[in-house]
């Protein structure tokens, strides 16, 4: 069938500057340059070209340039272009659209209508270069009071603290499978993970044997499709997560392809080498929140009630009342998913209209846990579209106690959120099992950008918190008059908890 | 260059602002009673320090011959809200005296109708509450649902008085030259964050705790919202409201020792936590992650009091100034040094206070207790 749909990009090669050096070739896997040897010429085929910019930042004499096509269908405020091309897609596949990352639709975002305070006058500012200024955060239940003994002016303490993570900077890593991304990925993230003092969360794919000894940063997620889950890998983790849902796609499960599952993938899955791994939309153990708290307690015994557990659900409209439920469950830690939440591959209309944003489902989540009284029984870690320090920090004096980024740890190493994530093919050796693109993943480089970005983020952060006169991060956590809100209605100030700028 | 006998003449003939409120603290080690005159004396000396937008004093051992029964000072702001507040005490209480306070024209400014009752719990009550969670419910309800009227004082012979002006003239408008007690905290405010009201003074009450503050919660936020999930509702539109509620909370509800609750309220860094012996350091380290909501981040200091007992603290950086001094079996607290020595030229003992760590003084304990051996040794 003829396809009716023009290439979305073109792109643009200054023949004065190509040396014929083939670097684009070589790089593209969408196979969208080839060299010509007969009038010795590089040819792109538009139509290939996704964007990602591998080509144009690999091109030694800064040859290339990839431009939007201004030759698409006319479009208008309704009928825009992604619409009109979404149904050209359909009509010529009669499938479901997929894509990747998290939703690129502006009006989710609610971080840019909150703004940060600061002191002036009555409270000194504090500077971080030259005071202390703690981040420390230490993830888990924490006991409503302590039973403690004076003796001597000596304090004993009778209560036992159940076990607890240790987190130097708020921000860990979200999960993200072996499978979905690389191996280098993987062991970059573990690796900066363990320098940084945080924790990464290994995704629904297992841990490779090889990062076993990064297991006391990692998280283990324990998700529907239970692969790799044996008792060697619950063992080898900080921490257990139990995967309910995901923000970019509430409610529906995952597949990895079988061309995606190598031999290397296949045995930390434990599947069959080239089998699709199919992670079913429910978990088929857990129908209600009474088989929630059985797998809760199932993991804890398993491992001797070592390690705290976590439970990570998709923000949906109920989002207050289940997370309420999850922690009378017993889950130490509660991670939210909100709708801007990325993804390997997903349904566009699912990743698009299902879930709600992040920044409503932190708020009410911790006033239900405050109104219920049961906020210290569990920590709350928030993830889905974290761009920047500030979206932290926000977060934070939303209530949120750490918070999970992953598309901005990917972006760190590489990634352009070319939203192809899905096909298996990432030129920046990401979003790939293939082990010969993988290879463009270092390690050695990528664990260091990613070190320097949470050091840079919470060097921001730290500046922020001195400048509102704070300098321990239990003291902005959930204190939301450090937040102000433009262009927002009445509702939304009152669901945030937070007052209008000026007021 | 200007002739050095010029520099104090001010051409413009204003005050020059001077930001920070000012606390003073007094206490009889024996338990013994004075008047208002040295405390008074006092807190006029550091007029500057505030801006006669809110004064005021917490007195202890002030009604003897009503010791057993709950003294409520309340304040309304209408009418209509002493009919609902009447209805409510006498729903939890035997109402065993009350009176209009008594006052006097003073430099004060819109004093609203301020009354005084003797309560005593009725006997017919839910066995699992205490005497002191009623007062408390009370309390609570008639500061959020009356709308116009404010319980500033609730503790057993002790009493607040409080208001808008320089803490001189409400000393003249309560008469306080009739009341005698054996410790005085007394406050001169000079509002920064919330607004110039009767209720807004110092010092915060409920039951028998006061809290004088100088200073701004810049952690005021959650402390609040970690104080609200224990029933605590904070309807007074100021930060230090939370430290009152937070001693209550920690000291009376939870019997933790002021040597523990200074932990809390103004922990060690974590790098000192990191470098002491393993047992101090799982316990300091379990107290701020199960307290972390109430550090008191911000610059401030205190004067926390409740029967027999007075106690200064300061946050972690010691950010607002705090001295103590002692003479005889008088101790002496004070945002400034020149107020103590107005009082009391000749001091046995007069230190600064270090940051985060308390200083507290107890009847018949006779001494400071301190927890700074350092302290100690500079003292020597």
């Amino acid at each position: 069938m003829k396809s009716y749909l023009p290439a979305d990009y073109t792109v643009v090669r200054d023949e004065k500057k190509c040396i014929r050096c083939k670097a684009c070739v070589n790089q593209c896997t969408y196979d969208t340059h080839s060299y010509d040897a007969e009038d010795d010429i590089i040819r792109s085929k538009d139509e290939n070209c996704v964007n990602c910019k591998r080509c144009v930042v690999m091109c030694p004499t800064q040859a290339l340039s990839i431009q939007k096509n201004p030759n698409v269908y006319r479009e208008n405020a309704s009928w825009n272009y992604e619409a009109i091309k979404d149904i050209k897609k359909q009509a010529e596949t009669g499938g479901v659209l997929l894509t990747g990352m998290g939703s690129d639709k502006p009006h989710l975002t609610y971080w840019n209508h909150l703004l940060v305070n600061a002191s002036q006058v009555t409270n000194p500012s504090i500077d971080p270069l030259r005071e202390p200024m703690e981040m420390r955060t230490y993830l888990g239940a924490k006991p409503d009071a302590l039973d403690l003994e004076l003796e001597n002016g000596d304090i004993s303490l009778k209560t036992k603290l159940t076990p607890q993570l240790t987190l130097e900077t708020p921000i860990m890593f979200s999960a993200m499978s072996y499978g979905a991304i690389s191996l280098n990925v993987h062991e970059s993230l573990a690796r900066a993970a363990t320098q940084a003092g945080t924790y990464f969360n290994t995704g629904e794919g297992g841990l490779d044997k090889t990062l076993y000894k990064h297991g006391k940063h990692a998280i283990v997620q324990v998700a529907s499709g239970r692969f790799g889950v044996h008792s060697e890998y619950l063992h080898a983790g900080a921490a257990i997560e139990i995967k309910i849902g995901q923000g970019a796609k509430p409610g529906i499960g995952g597949h990895l392809p079988g061309e995606k599952v190598t031999p290397e993938v296949a045995r930390t899955r434990m599947i069959p080498v080239g089998t699709d791994a199919i992670s079913p939309a429910p978990q088929h153990d857990i129908y209600s929140i009474e088989d929630l708290r059985q797998l809760i307690y199932a993991l804890k015994e398993a491992t001797d009630y070592s390690k705290p557990i976590s439970v990570k659900i998709a923000a949906v409209h109920n989002i207050a009342a289940i997370a309420s439920g999850v922690v009378r469950a017993g889950a130490d830690i509660v991670a939210i998913d909100g709708v801007r939440g990325s993804t390997g591959a997903a349904p566009k209309v699912i990743r698009d209209n299902v879930g709600i944003p992040i920044e409503f489902a932190i708020a009410s989540v911790d006033q239900r846990l405050r109104d219920e009284g049961i906020r210290n029984r569990a920590s709350l870690v928030a993830a889905g579209g974290f761009r920047s320090s500030g979206d932290v920090l926000k977060a934070i004096a939303l209530g949120a106690d750490a918070v999970y980024i992953a598309t901005a740890a990917l972006v760190a190493i590489g990634c352009t959120v070319c939203q192809k994530c899905f096909t298996g093919k990432c030129p920046w050796g990401i979003a790939t099992s293939d082990a010969w693109i993988g290879k463009r993943i270092n390690p050695n480089i990528a664990s260091e950008r990613l070190v320097n970005l949470l050091r840079g983020w919470n060097m921001e952060i730290k500046d922020m918190m001195g400048g509102m006169g704070v300098n321990a991060i239990e003291s902005l956590r959930g204190n939301r008059l450090h937040l102000r809100g433009v262009g927002l209605t009445d509702t939304q100030l009152k669901i945030l908890g937070v007052k209008m700028a000026g007021e | 260059m200007n002739p050095l006998d010029r520099l104090n003449v001010n051409p413009f003939n204003n005050d020059k602002d001077f930001a920070g409120c000012s606390i003073f603290g007094m206490m009889n080690l024996e338990g013994k009673r004075f008047s208002s005159k040295d405390p008074v004396k006092a807190i006029t000396n550091m007029h500057d320090r505030s801006n006669g937008l809110g004064g005021g004093f917490a007195v202890y051992g002030i009604y003897p011959d009503f010791k057993d029964y709950y003294a409520f000072h309340v304040m309304y702001l209408s009418r209509d809200a002493k009919e609902k507040t009447d209805r409510i005490l006498a729903y939890y209480f035997n109402i065993i005296y009350d009176e209009e306070m008594q006052t006097r024209p003073a430099n004060v400014i819109d004093p609203p109708l301020m009354w005084r009752y003797f309560v005593q719990t009725k006997k017919n009550r839910p066995a699992n509450l205490t005497d002191d969670e009623i007062v408390l419910q009370a309390v609570m309800r008639i500061n959020t649902e009356t709308g116009k009227a404010f319980v500033f004082s609730s503790g057993k012979d002790m009493g607040v008085f409080k208001g808008v002006g320089f803490p001189e003239d409400i000393a003249d408008f309560f008469c306080l030259d009739d009341y005698e007690g054996y410790l005085w905290s007394v406050h001169g405010r000079f509002p920064t964050n919330s607004p110039g009201w009767w209720g807004g003074a110092h010092p915060f009450n409920v039951l028998d705790w006061t809290v004088v503050h100088n200073g701004e919660l810049s952690s005021y936020g959650i402390n609040r919202r970690y104080l609200e999930m224990y029933g605590y509702k904070c309807t007074l539109q100021t930060d230090t409201e939370v430290l009152a509620y937070a001693f209550d909370l920690l000291m009376r509800r939870q019997r933790l020792p002021i040597e523990v609750v200074s932990q809390i309220l103004a922990p060690p860094f974590w790098d000192e936590i990191d470098a002491m012996e393993p047992k101090k350091r799982e316990t300091l380290r379990a107290l701020r992650q199960t307290y972390g909501s109430l550090l008191m981040n911000g610059p401030f200091s205190v004067i926390v009091a409740h029967h027999g007992e007075m106690i200064a603290l300061t946050d972690r950086i010691k950010l607002r100034p705090m001295i103590a001094a002692t003479k005889g079996d008088t101790m002496y607290l004070s945002s400034e040094e020149a107020a103590i020595r107005l009082v009391s030229p000749q001091l046995d003992k007069l230190w600064t206070a270090r940051g985060g760590e308390p200083i507290i003084g107890r009847v018949g304990g006779k001494k400071l207790i301190e927890l700074s051996q350092k302290t100690e040794a500079q003292q020597k």
